[in-house]
């Protein structure tokens, strides 16, 4: 059992990595990634919110949305699915918030070096993309545990390698008109290149 | 020598600001310094010039990598005679065969002679191209930017051919080479300054671009419709008999890419290389112990359906590009990992990396071009955390 965890786990991080197999969250992926240190902060920060986010969307998809799910409450054949979208973005807006606050009450020096970036979390498609995929692929409670949490470590990996690489590349003499976010672009997709060494493993 | 100096100096008014040629200065250059060395010199105090610069280094790296072009202009010969004799042909088709008829040197492959040749009419076309199309790329960049052309570029055309399975199409790998010297280089600034390994580049685009022509069974035999599989693919598919011995592939008399079969010749490569200092050890060794603490692993693990969980690390070391890219292309200075502490753990990256690949995931027998290709990426985080470690260190060391 544990096993079917760990697949899971390492399939999202590596063979199915949020930012270079879909290329979810590029927004931030690109604007946030010039610094090795801002890019691990909203790293973890996503990595957190993406943890909490994708259990909790996956409860409420059991137990309010899903076709029938409210027979617990003695309604049988209500089917709640279509306000899946708003739900999954309300509830993500609300645990970032939450987040944001408890951050600023008890671990200041992480809230001021993440700024701007919890809020932008909200928006940011890798973490919406993780609810979808969950509900699309029906994951249970414990799995989408796991999905959230393996999810964000590989979003946060690949932000970070992308920033390591950027800083290295200030040494680079990069053609006027590709400078900023064109050179980054064909970086990324040189990086999903690399990446596709895991694509196509079973587990 | 005094002859060749004086030609060149004869003609540089030509390239020099205001001459006719002006834009053609960075092929003008080229050519000086690939045969004399260059002319300036430093002026002010301070400065200790190593007689190694970029361009011996360069130049190091192609002197290694000559016993490995001649097993490929050997082997790839041979597979192509050994493949006619089996289906019973006297004589390749095409104009490669005409070629050889004509200079009456036959197709036995026995010969050491008709191998060499056979196999140099699929090596040298190959190579041709590459040079003459990423040569193009780059003295385009060179003439716009006002960059020198480096001898990078030698080394780069060099090794993509021998990655190459010998039947390539022509246009394929003149289109490889130009999206592995554009963007895998020269839109990072040229060499020294690309973040991934331009040859690897290439040959990953192929590989995606054209998965018919660069792997299966059919490719690696330079005979119309022979299907020879690589050992590595008899390895990970149950239905195909093992049909060379452990010998042989260590020589490099196997299917395969054309540089690439002879553990052998990269291990000749890899003594120059650490001879001269040129290539890191670190990096080396540390895929060599990568590859077989994961082997080990996998052998300990075993398996009932995946016939490669067996493979020893003996195998390992000799089958696919294992022993090439990790002697040539791992080690490229520029893409690789440059702290000392940092090259331990891109090399065991790299290494575990490759066992893995080659054994877990179907859709690629072979690992070791993307798995470098991945090292590459994280190379820059994985010096960045050892350089702010020593950083810490040192700090701490000189704060009392």
């Amino acid at each position: 059992m544990l096993e079917h965890y760990l697949s899971l786990i390492v399939k999202s991080i590596f063979i199915e990595n949020m930012a270079l197999a879909f290329f979810l969250g590029m927004c931030t992926y690109l604007a946030v990634s010039k610094k090795v240190e801002t890019a691990f902060g909203l790293g973890i920060a996503v990595v957190v919110v993406q943890a909490i986010t994708v259990p909790v969307n996956n409860l409420l998809f059991q137990y309010v949305l899903k076709e029938g799910a409210l027979s617990w409450a003695g309604l049988e054949n209500v089917d709640l699915s279509f306000l899946g979208l708003i739900t999954y973005i309300g509830v993500i807006a609300a645990m970032v918030q939450i987040l944001e606050m408890a951050l600023d009450k008890f671990v200041p020096s992480l809230y001021n070096a993440l700024g701007i970036f919890l809020p932008l979390i909200t928006v940011n498609c890798a973490i919406l993309g993780g609810s979808l995929f969950m509900v699309e692929r029906d994951y249970n409670f414990p799995e989408s545990i796991a999905y959230g949490f393996g999810s964000g470590i590989g979003w946060a990996l690949a932000i970070v390698a992308l920033a390591g690489i950027r800083e290295k590349m200030k040494y680079s003499n990069v053609p006027p008109g590709l400078r900023g976010l064109g050179i980054t672009f064909i970086t990324v997709g040189l990086m999903a290149i690399a990446f596709m060494l895991f694509s196509g493993i079973q587990l | 020598m005094k002859f060749l100096r004086n030609i060149l100096d004869k003609q540089e008014k030509h390239f020099e600001k205001g001459g006719k040629l002006e834009k053609l200065f960075p092929l003008f250059e080229a050519t000086d310094t690939l045969l004399f060395t260059t002319g300036s010199r430093t002026k002010t105090a301070s400065h200790v010039r190593d007689a190694i610069d970029l361009k011996r280094m360069m130049m190091t790296v192609v002197i290694a990598l000559v016993p490995a072009v001649l097993m490929a202009l050997y082997n790839t010969g041979f597979q192509a005679n050994t493949g006619l004799e089996q289906i019973g042909l006297s004589a390749a088709e095409g104009w490669r065969g005409s070629l050889i008829e004509a200079m009456g040197i036959g197709f036995d492959p026995k010969n050491l002679l008709a191998n060499v040749i056979h196999g140099a009419l699929y090596f040298l076309p190959l190579y041709m191209i590459t040079l003459a199309v990423g040569g193009f790329w780059e003295v385009v960049f060179a003439s716009v930017r006002k960059h020198e052309i480096n001898e990078g570029f030698l080394v780069t055309s060099l090794l993509f051919p021998l990655i190459l399975p010998p039947d390539l199409p022509f246009w394929q790998a003149a289109i490889g080479i130009s999206f592995g010297v554009v963007i895998g280089k020269e839109v990072f600034g040229g060499v020294g300054m690309n973040i991934l390994n331009p040859a690897l580049v290439s040959r990953a685009f192929l590989f995606f671009a054209y998965p018919a022509q660069i792997s299966g069974d059919k490719v690696w035999v330079a005979v119309d419709g022979m299907s020879k599989a690589t050992p590595l693919a008899q390895f990970s598919d149950a239905s195909i008999q093992l049909t060379t011995t452990w010998w042989d592939a260590f020589i490099g008399l196997v299917p395969g890419s054309m540089g690439e079969t002879s553990a052998l010749a990269c291990l000749i490569g890899a003594a120059v290389l650490i001879i001269s200092g040129v290539g890191s050890w670190r990096i080396m060794l540390n895929i060599l112990i990568g590859m077989v603490v994961m082997t080990s692993i996998f052998n300990l693990i075993g398996s009932d359906t995946n016939a490669m969980f067996q493979v020893t690390p003996a195998w390992h070391l000799v089958i696919g590009g294992f022993a090439f890219g990790a002697v040539f292309m791992a080690t490229d200075p520029v893409s690789a990992s440059m702290v000392p502490k940092g090259q331990i753990y891109y090399g065991l990256l790299i290494g575990i990396l490759v066992v893995l690949i080659r054994v877990v995931n179907p859709a690629f027998p072979e690992g070791m071009m993307l798995a470098i290709l991945f090292g590459n990426v994280f190379a820059p985080i994985i010096d960045k955390v050892f350089i702010n470690k020593n950083i810490k260190r040192r700090l701490a060391r000189n704060a009392g």
